[in-house]
């Protein structure tokens, strides 16, 4: 990957150092046509695409309330078909706005299969607020409002939005950008409903070196933290077999899982082997 | 000229704001069902699978998709339309903000009721008028006609000032009731409403974006320009109003005053209480002097017409169907601060989750308002 291209961004952005969700963007923006509508909802977005009147990324952008980003993707892309217009309606939401506060949202438009691409940028808590868990928050780790640890999985998105029958869902990492790009470009070429799962490392939330971002991504693939898969119409597909790395080696880059003991480590190995057993489960029936 | 231009039909509020949409031609209507709304959006889909409203009907899962959906619709420059009552605006509430501070002309019709809790069905103003202080221009229909005739006002005024616009009408009394009206012609209202262009619509080339975080001065400055636009949309609406009866021979006014030779008193509501009253004083139900000022256009507040409308009487009576817990009824708050030094204003909660509001408890609360110190009147 050419790292000075930096597609439709403008440098200038105004995210943390080694921010991946910018990183991120910077990538999705080199295989998107400039007439996209990115929709962006409240999250670390809301900030790093720009103070008033300023736009980090060159294409057209609207700002939304939290749970709002399907509402207004609705509406566009029902707008644009009446002006025959076939610009892409992307959204680019954080964990916050998917998971948690615009989940209704999303599980209707998936059910409506709205013509959108839906973008998570995962960065696995509420980062622009400083930090606070979110439903994407992985087991075991700290958070602001988390002190004890967050006793809870991280929600599955991904086999939940499956279950909607939706024509695309990918998830890719910062880490691997062709990986990434080919997806968003794999995205761009169906139409319907499209989901797209971004890792997004966060070095202040997670208490993380700045230049660490890419390293930890590749570690969470590499563990197995993060799968990287595909799933058209119901079918799921491993793009990329994890080397099964031990997970303390991602651990280790980063604050948020200092305090979790022995006995949490083995905890989130299981949960992680449970996991897999159902992507392989789901794997295995695409071959039936 | 226009009454050949009229064809006079019987039909429910809900349907009449229906036949409004149709003739206004919004091209996105997301919905989704709340009572008394859902008349007016059943009749649409029906319009739109028929062929007889070429739009996007979409279906979607909240109130807070269908305003969002509104809005989206409109930052791509297309016209939309929804209608929601109650709970339904409630949870809309964030999203007026966002639409009036972004400067969209949204039009929504509300079937007005009340709120939770505990659960009512029924008609008073909790929801709309609790929607005061979001930056959208509100007007309130008192029979069908008004709000087939305020719904297609509204778009014009909405796109002329680039400020949204809610349309009331009372739940059931009005959405549900049946009465003559006329509908205007299909080309009276393209010459009325003249295509949507809509200056800040999302482009492919030269892109902008919307509503990105200001410094703090910017942002005040963008809603002191919310704050005097509202001001000037009033006089909009007059010119709008004037346009209207030129059209159709029906002249309404932001603020509507039937007062009796040497009135003394009057009472103000807004929305169909208006036509009880107005039928009291036709039929001899009410004292002598005693008149009537209904108010159409309570957002932007047409405050100097109140006070010239009121300037003759010593008090008024404000029947409020909303109120703003320990203070008054809302209706009542405004009007009390409109004429505090023209006039007396008393006031009554006349209403509240559909508590039949007839003439005889019409003149109990007026009864027990004239003989009252008390400054809010409950019955």
């Amino acid at each position: 990957m050419d790292l000075t291209d930096c597609g439709l961004m403008e440098p200038g952005h105004i995210a943390c150092a080694g921010c991946g969700a910018a990183l991120a963007m910077k990538m999705v923006s080199r295989v998107i046509p400039e007439e996209t509508r990115v929709v962006v909802p409240a999250g670390c977005w809301s900030i790093i695409m720009g103070r008033h009147p300023d736009l980090c990324v060159r294409v057209p952008n609207v700002h939304t309330p939290f749970a709002l980003a399907c509402g207004f993707a609705t509406g566009m892309r029902a707008a644009l078909r009446r002006k025959n217009g076939d610009s892409p309606v992307l959204v680019w939401a954080g964990d916050g706005a998917t998971y948690d506060i615009g989940f209704g949202a999303l599980s209707a438009a998936a059910e409506r299969n709205e013509d959108i691409i839906y973008v998570c940028y995962d960065n696995e808590a509420y980062m622009n607020t400083g930090a606070q868990r979110s439903s994407s928050t992985p087991y075991g780790a700290w958070t602001t409002t988390t002190p004890d640890l967050k006793r809870e999985d991280k929600k599955d998105v991904v086999f939940i939005l499956a279950e909607h029958g939706i024509p695309y869902i990918a998830t890719a990492s910062v880490s691997h950008p062709d990986d990434l790009m080919k997806k968003v470009k794999k995205a761009l070429r169906k139409s319907g409903f499209r989901f797209i799962l971004l890792f997004t490392p966060c070095p202040t939330g997670w208490m993380m070196e700045e230049s660490q971002t890419v390293n930890a991504a590749r570690l969470a693939v590499e563990a197995g933290v993060f799968p990287l898969l595909e799933v058209e119409n119901g079918v799921f597909r491993v793009t990329y077999e994890p080397s099964w790395i031990p997970v303390e080696r991602y651990f280790e880059l980063q604050g948020r899982f200092k305090d979790l003991d022995e006995k949490g480590v083995s905890s989130f190995k299981e949960r992680l082997e449970r996991r897999w057993r159902r992507i392989r489960e789901r794997v295995k029936d695409a071959h039936l | 000229m226009y009454n050949e231009a009229m064809e006079r039909r019987i039909l429910t509020g809900a349907e009449a704001v229906a036949c409004a949409v149709e003739l206004v031609k919004p091209e996105v209507i997301p919905v989704y069902p709340i009572t008394p709304q859902t008349h007016i959006i059943e009749k649409l889909a029906g319009c739109v699978a028929s062929g007889r409203l070429s739009a996007e009907f979409i279906r979607v899962e909240s109130e807070m998709t269908a305003i969002g959906a509104v809005a989206g619709a409109l930052v791509e420059g297309i016209r939309a339309f929804t209608a929601t009552a109650s709970q339904g605006l409630l949870f809309m509430h964030e999203v007026l903000h966002w639409i009036a501070g972004g400067r969209l002309p949204a039009v929504v019709a509300v079937c007005t009721r009340g709120v939770g809790a505990p659960w009512t069905l029924w008609c008073d103003m909790q929801d709309v008028l609790s929607q005061r202080d979001t930056g959208w221009m509100q007007v309130f229909a008192s029979s069908a006609q008004e709000a087939l005739d305020f719904l297609i006002l509204a778009y014009k005024v909405a796109e002329r000032c680039s400020i949204p616009a809610m349309v009331a009408l009372d739940g059931f009394l009005i959405s549900h009731t049946a009465e003559p009206l006329e509908v205007v012609d299909d080309e009276v209202v393209s010459q009325f409403l003249p295509p949507f262009e809509f200056e800040l619509a999302l482009k492919g080339e030269d892109p902008f974006t919307l509503w990105p975080i200001p410094g703090a001065e910017k942002y005040y400055r963008i809603r002191k320009e919310l704050f005097e636009d509202h001001r000037k949309a009033l006089d909009v609406w007059m010119e709008e109003f004037d346009r209207w009866y030129s059209l159709t021979g029906r002249r309404y006014s932001p603020v509507e005053a039937v007062l009796p030779e040497n009135a003394k008193e009057a009472f103000v509501c807004v929305g169909a209480l208006s036509g009880t009253v107005s039928h009291m004083m036709k039929n001899a139900l009410l004292d002598e002097g005693v008149g009537l000022i209904d108010i159409k256009l309570f957002r932007p507040f047409p405050e100097e017409l109140l006070r010239n409308a009121a300037s003759s009487l010593d008090t008024v009576y404000v029947i409020d169907k909303a109120v703003s817990y320990g203070r008054s009824g809302i209706l009542g708050e405004e009007v009390e601060a409109a004429l505090r030094d023209v006039c007396r204003v008393k006031n009554m909660v006349g209403s509240l989750g559909g508590l039949d509001l007839g003439p005889e408890r019409i003149v109990e609360l007026y009864r027990r308002a004239r003989d009252s110190r008390e400054k809010v009147i409950w019955i």
